[in-house]
């Protein structure tokens, strides 16, 4: 017992605590959306491209690299969201194409230039060190934002998910609520960015989103469950990752992806069969 | 306006004035002269057709004839490259898709699936006592309130017709479009939606439909219009299901029979080849 308080006596430890379990919660939250409209390549690619605007921005304006990232991460979503709009065919490709050479920008800049924020290491994998109290309440005015958002356009948004066509001719604004919806998903993954690492924020993107699917058949059910989920695995990945010595967010994720087996276990075929083609359209 | 009194409404208007189903009453929408496809490639010349409040008409023709796309001129989702389309105004229409597009593997209970086509302009996502009796309500006039919390994979092809029904219902719609709602679907259900259909028309709705089915559908309709790229014929069964109207349509030659008064579509057999004679 007194080896699992020992860690929370340091301030650093409980800002990533928190941080990491609202990460966790967040992306969660959002990932349901993501994973049900079939877009966690995007999610993945997004945050590849973000790590590009986060290493120019720093370059230019170091104080201000957040706001850099938060630009270009927008500026890409909304690309995205247009291409993978106007062609069914070959969209996946333009987005690997943007969002890599994005990311090449990014690790060129980074290996030249160095670094005035966060680690190069701890940008690929998260880290638990270097959180400010600015990236707290970024990270909480995403959340709100995001929160926000979801309960008021709750029905609009569920029904532009499931069935776009018919919910753009029954009023929805289907067109704005992707873009709106895009915008979120960059803004979160920038939020979300230190502790959990670019190249792993698409895996809490999903794997609390299908975990949720296989215990459940309610969609309000899926979204609180894949919200604890992601929670949970924030939580506890990190309280690991300060025994282990990784970063960060490779533990978060392990701890999702095995949250991810025993659930499997449990569910056998049934959790699998309702996790199988959840972005089929 | 609750549906509920919607529906009390509905039915009065139609003990006072019974419906033909053939088109007299009101305009709702108006097309005229319309040309229209996907990616200029026109699927649909010169179109002109009304749609009229006390319409049951089904659209039939062969595959890739501009069924869905009249539908869709209709919906708003197609906008014509020539000609217009002119909507009453304030029209509610309320749409059932084909059941072949759906993401059945979507996490989405039977009432979660009705009560997000409801407008609200409440600002939180749960839904309030009315509302859940208003779902309660339409799903037991379509005779699935027991299902309401099951998932929607978990249902028949009826029951799952019948829920977008529902969904399409809680709109309080003037006009009901419906893309092949008997098609995949057995008998008894094809018959179970169409008697669905005629009492909601008998309610006041007006309703357009897509159907490639002339025998079990189509001919039991009060209206039916005949396209192949074009409007070939429109008028009730009598008028239009005739052998030369279905060899426009259908590019071939087919027989119709009378049976009890309706028509009845076999195909024509081709004269036998090599058949030996005794």
């Amino acid at each position: 017992m007194e080896t699992l308080l020992e860690p929370l006596q340091y301030a650093f430890f409980q800002k990533g605590l928190l941080v990491a379990s609202l990460s966790g919660a967040l992306l969660g939250f959002i990932g349901v959306y993501i994973v049900l409209r079939g877009m966690s390549y995007i999610g993945h690619g997004l945050s590849h491209s973000i790590f590009g605007g986060f290493a120019a921005a720093q370059l230019f304006a170091a104080q201000f690299y957040i706001l850099g990232a938060g630009l270009w991460g927008i500026a890409s979503a909304l690309a995205i969201n247009t291409v993978a709009k106007k062609s069914r065919v070959g969209a996946d490709a333009a987005i690997g194409v943007i969002t890599t050479a994005s990311f090449a920008l990014g690790v060129a800049l980074f290996a030249k230039f160095g670094t005035s924020g966060p680690s190069f290491e701890s940008a690929l994998f998260g880290s638990i060190l270097g959180i400010t109290t600015e990236q707290i309440i970024g990270l909480l005015a995403v959340i709100v934002l995001t929160v926000g958002f979801v309960f008021l356009r709750y029905r609009a948004l569920l029904f532009a998910t499931f069935d776009p066509d018919v919910a753009d001719v029954s009023g929805v604004k289907v067109n704005r609520i992707e873009a709106m919806l895009m915008v979120i998903l960059s803004l979160a993954i920038l939020a979300t960015l230190t502790v959990v690492g670019v190249t792993l924020v698409a895996a809490m993107l999903v794997i609390p989103a299908v975990i949720a699917r296989m215990l459940t058949d309610s969609f309000g059910t899926m979204l609180a469950l894949s919200t604890a989920i992601g929670t949970f695995s924030g939580f506890t990945g990190m309280y690991i990752s300060y025994y282990a010595g990784v970063p960060s967010g490779t533990m978060i994720v392990l701890v999702g992806a095995t949250l991810f087996l025993i659930v499997l276990a449990v569910t056998g075929g049934r959790g699998l069969k309702r996790s199988v083609g959840l972005d089929a359209h | 306006m609750s549906l509920h009194l919607w529906l009390i409404k509905l039915a009065t208007r139609s003990n006072v004035a019974r419906m033909t189903g053939t088109g007299v009453g009101p305009k709702l929408i108006e097309i005229t002269g319309v040309e229209a496809g996907y990616d200029k490639a026109v699927v649909l010349h010169d179109v002109n057709f009304h749609v009229h409040e006390d319409q049951f008409t089904g659209i039939v023709g062969p595959s890739g004839a501009g069924k869905t796309t009249l539908l869709r001129l209709l919906l708003g989702t197609v906008k014509p490259y020539a000609g217009t389309v002119t909507n009453a105004p304030d029209l509610r229409i309320a749409y059932v898709p084909q059941l072949e597009t759906v993401n059945w593997n979507f996490p989405l209970t039977v009432s979660e699936c009705v009560l997000m086509s409801r407008p609200t302009k409440r600002k939180l996502p749960w839904s309030t006592k009315p509302e859940r009796d208003e779902v309660t309500g339409v799903l037991e006039r379509l005779g699935i309130a027991q299902l309401a919390d099951r998932h929607i994979r978990d249902l028949s092809g009826g029951q799952q017709q019948r829920m977008f029904l529902a969904r399409a219902l809680l709109r309080q719609p003037q006009l009901l479009l419906l893309d092949e709602p008997t098609s995949g679907v057995d008998v008894s259900t094809r018959h179970d939606i169409l008697h669905l259909l005629a009492d909601l028309h008998e309610d006041g709705v007006a309703i357009v439909l897509t159907t490639h089915d002339l025998n079990g559908i189509a001919a039991h309709l009060p209206h039916i219009v005949c396209i192949n790229h074009r409007v070939i014929a429109e008028g009730t069964p009598k008028e239009v299901i005739t052998p030369p109207v279905l060899e426009q349509t259908f590019g071939a030659r087919m027989e119709v029979l009378e049976h009890l008064g309706m028509r009845v579509v076999v195909d024509e057999q081709p004269e036998p080849r090599g058949s030996v004679s005794n």
